[in-house]
Order: structure tokens, then C-alpha cells, then sequence
């Protein structure tokens, strides 16, 4: 039983994280309706980005980390404002087709980019926050653990206020049920969507940091996997929907721990795209997700 | 005889002249060409789905890795038990024919079965699920100790020659053009044009892209087994997201639907970076950089020609 419980806080850190980058996905998908592919990258140039200010912030020490974690999201809300200003919007009128060739592009662009700039070797990221065991009983909490799970909750609070109680937020909440209509109200389409990818981005870049704290090493493909895995979990929960991709990504990061604790655990990376193909077939509009009907 | 008809012969016959006398060409030529014409026969497998047929896959290095594993199975543990110790080099080139054949009907079994549900799917979706799909198979065949598990297998004979490389990629243009230009072949530019209007006028939609996913997996298939015996050893790395990418590049390149062009672009694509090996780390910036720039400025594909009025 406490081994279960312990896999299921260690599901709960990794849910966090899956979490803040399945949120980019799906608010990207609520105002254009394409996928970000090249969210992952941004995720991984985040944890870049956080390990080069590391290197002028305290080690150890909790304003240190906080300083490390806000330069990390500064860095990829410019960088997401920037995809989106020079790839996406000319596309935005295009066929869909040529919108998910071109993010696959990006997203290729970056990670061998960076590859080309950093180098293909895995790099250690330093201990950023200050590093303690916690003990609950039988249960041990690593104190990484814990600040991924605080701030991801801090950063889902902070994305719901955004959306729920500004004037920003309701207009992006207006553009996503319907574009056109948005636009004949006032709404200025452009400076929204490049909120929407700066307020992503950002979450992406904190969860770059994250990832990072507790998988201790970054490389420039390190975004893949994790990146697919949020984006299937945006899709479990229903994509477009904020709660959908938290609950989501929760699902997973703790399916994926049980089995990765368990005998199967070579097939650990099979269950996301395995949950995908299931949620897809019997469910396409996901857990919270609402189905559009196609109109001719 | 029809155009198609001749140029198939044609293309037969000098593949297998070549084989016959290329004992004085350099074997480093040889090897490239045959590089070359393994990356033609997954463009234009993958073109039938992804341009003629419009259903934008991403797993195409699944069902490779399908062809692959399954063709070297036979050759390497059937093929003892079937020829005995010394077998002839004839027996040996029919019993690849064979494992050739097993591994590309294996792969369209699979691509069978992962189409009918998925291509219910569109666009995005659907381009995930592939990739689901072929992370699966991968993930599988790492976990498979009969197929070498994270090692692979290594050790298959080297049977793959220009004439069976370019043999195949005779008989999958020759396949995939006849196909398109038959009646029932417009079905698939109907579905890719409109599959509302497609289905209106009559035709299965779903049908079509099931048909077009399953013949474009059996050639995936075949490609893998001629790559595993040029290789001679295959690790389920080797089958992975990126190589997907690399044969979507060739068919986005080439003008999706365009075989001319794809051929084209599956051609310079396994050239270039043997042409350019001083500056092979920028080539998947380059790729990269082509695809988002394409999209930009062309999305219609670098070699979208026609030759003359003819459709290739």
C-alpha cells in the first residue's frame, strides 16, 4: 500500500508537469485550432534557458530557484511570441495541412538548432532549489517533488485567474468560442493569440525547469517524449478545455508511474500513445471535451 | 503498349543489367544508388497516402520497421532450416523474393488494421495516432527478445542489389501511377479534394483511404526488408519519429501527390548529404528550415512539374 502511495506522489509530480505543458497545447488549440508542435521545443529551450541562468542566480536557495524558474519562462514567452509572429501568422489563413508541416518544421528547427549551438551532449542541471528528503511515514517526498507540485499548482491558479478574471483572459475566452464573432466586438485578434502563445510558452518554460530539476539532465531532444505525452493528455481531457488537460495529464503522469513501477515497465512508454488511440476511438472529444459537429 | 507498361519493362530490365554487370562499379556508388532507391520506394509509398490519397500520415517508419524485422526473421532463422548448410545463390535471391513479400504483407496487415480505425480521424488527429502507432510498434519490437530486443538483429545476408532495390521501386511507381490514373484510382484525389463531396457522389471515403494506407504499408514493408539486407543490421532506434519525418520531407518536397517530383526529392535528399558530408550537422537544420520555408513561400512543393500534359 505505501509503495502504491509512493508511486502515486511520484505519478502526481510528473502529472504536474505533463500538466503545465498539455495547458499550452490546449489553449493554443482553443484560439487557432492547430497543434503547436513545436510547443515541446519550447519546453526544452525553457530548461536551456534555465540552466544557463542558473549559473547567475544563488544554488540552492529558494529566491535563486524562483529567479531561475521566471528567467526560464521570460525567455519562452518571447521565443513563443516569436514562433507565432514569423511562422504561424502568415499561415493563418492557409490549409490546415500546411499549419501542422510547418510546426513540425519548427519544431525540428529548434531542437537541431539548438543542438548545433549547444551541442548533442546531455548536460546535468544543477540543484537550483535548495535540496532536502522528506519523510511522511513510510513515504519519502524529494523536495524537488515538492516544488514541482507547489508551483504547478501556483501556476495553474495564476493561468485560471488570467483567464477567468481579466479582460485579456475573456477575450481569449471570446475568441476561442468563435473568431469571427470576436473580432466584430473588438477584439484584436493578434494581440491575443500572441498572448495565448506568450502565456503558454511561459508555462512550458516552467515546466522545462521543472522537468529538468528532477530528471537531472537536458539535451536538446529531451522535449520529445514529454511533449507528445502532454499533448496526448490534452487530448484525454478534451483539448481546448484548461481542467481537461490538468485532469488529463494528471491520468497519465499517474498511469505512467504504476506501470513504470511494475513488472511491464519496459512499456512504460507505450501507455500514453496506447491511452491515445483508445480516448481517440471511443471518446474523440476527450473527458471534459464538448463534440463539434463538421458543417458543410 | 501503354506509357506505363514500357517504362516499367525498361526500368526491369536495366535494373537487373546493372546487377548483372556492375561487378566493375564501384561498390560505394552501388550503395548509394541503392540508398537512393530504398528512400524512392518510401516516398512514393508514402506519397499514395499523404498526397494522392491526402491523409496526412506520420508513421511511416512503422511499418518499415515491420517490413525489416519480418524479412530478416526469414532470412536469418527460416533460411538455414528451408536451404540447409550451402544453399545456391539462386535459392538464397528466391527465398528473399519470399521474405521480401512476407515482410511487405505483414506491414499491410498491420497498416490494415491501424487504418480502419484511425482514418476515421483528420488532419491533426490522425497524423498523431499514426505516430502513436508506430511509437507502439517500436516500443513492441524493443520488447520482443526473439527480434533482439534494444539490440536488434544483425548478421542478415547481403542480398539487397540494385536490381531488386530498383525492381521494387519499378513495380511500386508502376503500381501507384496505373492505380491513380484508373477510374477507380480517381476515387483517392476525390477523397483527398473534398471527402464530403467525395462521399456525396457515392464513394466510401473511408474505403479509399483504408485501401490507400494498406498498399502504401505493403511497399513501407518491402522497403524495410531492403534496407535491413543492405544494412545488415537493424535496431528499433533506427525506425523512430524522425525517420518518419525524413520520408514526410521527401513527400512535402516533392509536391505531395507529384510522383515525378517526389521521386526527385527522395533522390536529392539521399544525395545531398553524401555530397555534403563536410557540413552533414546543418543538414537536419536545412531540412527543417526547407519545411517551414516551403510552407511559407511554396507550399505547393519544390518540384511540382508536370511533364508535358501527362499526370506520372
Amino acid at each position: 500500500m505505501s509503495e502504491f502511495l509512493q508511486q502515486l506522489i511520484n505519478g502526481l509530480s510528473l502529472g504536474a508537469i505533463y500538466a503545465l505543458l498539455a495547458l499550452g497545447y490546449t489553449m493554443v488549440y482553443g484560439v487557432l485550432r492547430f497543434i503547436n508542435f513545436a510547443h515541446a521545443d519550447v519546453f526544452m529551450v525553457g530548461s536551456f534557458a534555465g540552466y544557463y541562468a542558473a549559473r547567475h542566480a544563488p544554488a540552492g536557495t529558494l529566491w535563486g530557484g524562483l529567479a531561475v524558474l521566471a528567467a526560464a519562462m521570460a525567455a519562452c514567452a518571447v521565443l513563443g511570441v516569436l514562433i507565432e509572429r514569423f511562422a504561424y501568422r502568415p499561415l493563418r489563413h492557409a490549409p490546415k495541412l500546411n499549419v501542422l508541416i510547418a510546426a513540425i518544421g519548427l519544431s525540428l528547427l529548434l531542437e537541431y538548432g539548438v543542438q548545433l549551438l549547444f551541442g548533442a551532449t546531455p548536460r546535468n542541471f544543477p540543484q537550483v532549489f535548495p535540496s532536502a528528503r522528506l519523510q511522511f511515514g513510510p513515504l519519502t517526498v524529494s523536495s524537488n517533488q515538492l516544488v514541482v507540485i507547489v508551483v504547478s499548482l501556483g501556476l495553474l491558479g495564476g493561468l485560471q485567474w488570467i483567464v477567468f478574471r481579466t479582460r485579456l483572459g475573456a477575450a481569449m475566452r471570446a475568441v476561442s468560442l468563435n473568431p469571427r464573432a470576436a473580432q466584430l466586438v473588438g477584439i484584436n485578434l493578434n494581440t491575443v493569440v500572441a498572448f495565448t502563445f506568450a502565456l503558454g510558452s511561459a508555462l512550458a518554460g516552467a515546466g522545462g525547469v521543472l522537468y529538468a530539476m528532477n530528471y537531472p539532465s537536458i539535451d536538446p531532444f529531451m522535449g520529445v517524449m514529454p511533449g507528445l505525452k502532454a499533448f496526448v493528455a490534452a487530448i484525454l481531457g478534451g483539448i481546448g478545455s484548461l481542467p481537461g488537460a490538468a485532469l488529463g495529464a494528471l491520468i497519465l503522469g499517474g498511469a505512467e508511474t504504476l506501470v513504470g513501477g511494475s513488472a511491464y515497465s519496459t512499456y512504460k512508454d507505450a501507455i500514453a500513445f496506447g491511452l491515445l488511440i483508445v480516448i481517440m476511438l471511443l471518446r474523440p472529444a476527450g473527458l471534459l471535451g464538448r463534440l463539434t459537429v463538421e458543417k458543410v | 503498349m501503354p506509357r506505363q507498361h514500357a517504362a516499367l519493362l525498361a526500368s526491369l530490365v536495366a535494373a537487373i543489367a546493372v546487377t548483372a554487370f556492375g561487378g566493375a562499379l564501384n561498390a560505394y556508388y552501388l550503395d548509394v544508388a541503392m540508398n537512393v532507391g530504398i528512400a524512392i520506394l518510401l516516398a512514393v509509398s508514402l506519397n499514395l497516402v499523404n498526397g494522392h490519397t491526402g491523409q496526412f500520415s506520420l508513421g511511416h517508419a512503422g511499418f518499415m520497421a515491420v517490413g525489416a524485422y519480418l524479412s530478416s526473421a526469414c532470412t536469418l532463422r527460416l533460411a538455414p532450416q528451408l536451404l540447409g548448410g550451402s544453399p545456391s545463390v539462386f535459392a538464397q535471391h528466391a527465398l528473399f523474393f519470399g521474405a521480401l513479400l512476407v515482410g511487405g504483407l505483414v506491414a499491410a496487415l498491420a497498416g490494415f488494421l491501424i487504418g480502419l480505425p484511425s482514418l476515421r480521424l483528420k488532419g491533426d488527429y490522425l497524423a498523431l495516432i499514426t505516430l502513436g502507432f508506430a511509437e507502439i510498434i517500436r516500443v513492441v519490437f524493443q520488447n520482443t527478445p526473439a527480434l533482439g530486443g534494444a539490440i536488434g538483429l544483425n548478421g542478415m545476408p547481403p542480398l539487397t542489389t540494385i536490381a531488386w532495390t530498383f525492381g521494387w521501386v519499378a513495380a511500386a511507381v508502376f503500381t501507384v501511377s496505373c492505380l491513380i490514373n484508373s477510374t477507380y484510382g480517381q476515387g483517392f484525389l476525390a477523397v483527398r479534394d473534398d471527402e464530403i463531396a467525395a462521399a456525396a457522389s457515392g464513394l466510401n471515403p473511408t474505403r479509399y483511404k483504408v485501401v490507400a494506407f494498406t498498399l502504401g504499408a505493403f511497399f513501407a514493408g518491402v522497403a524495410g526488408g531492403l534496407f535491413a539486407h543492405l544494412k545488415l543490421a537493424i535496431d528499433p532506434r533506427g525506425f523512430d519519429f524522425f525517420r518518419s519525418v525524413e520520408i514526410v520531407v521527401m513527400v512535402i518536397l516533392g509536391g505531395m501527390g507529384n510522383t515525378l517530383g517526389v521521386i526527385l526529392a527522395a533522390t536529392l535528399l539521399t544525395l545531398l548529404p553524401e555530397v555534403l558530408r563536410p557540413v552533414a550537422e546543418y543538414r537536419m537544420v536545412i531540412y527543417a528550415a526547407l519545411l517551414v520555408g516551403l510552407m511559407l513561400v511554396r507550399p505547393q512543393g519544390l518540384f511540382n512539374v508536370r511533364l508535358g500534359r501527362a499526370r506520372l
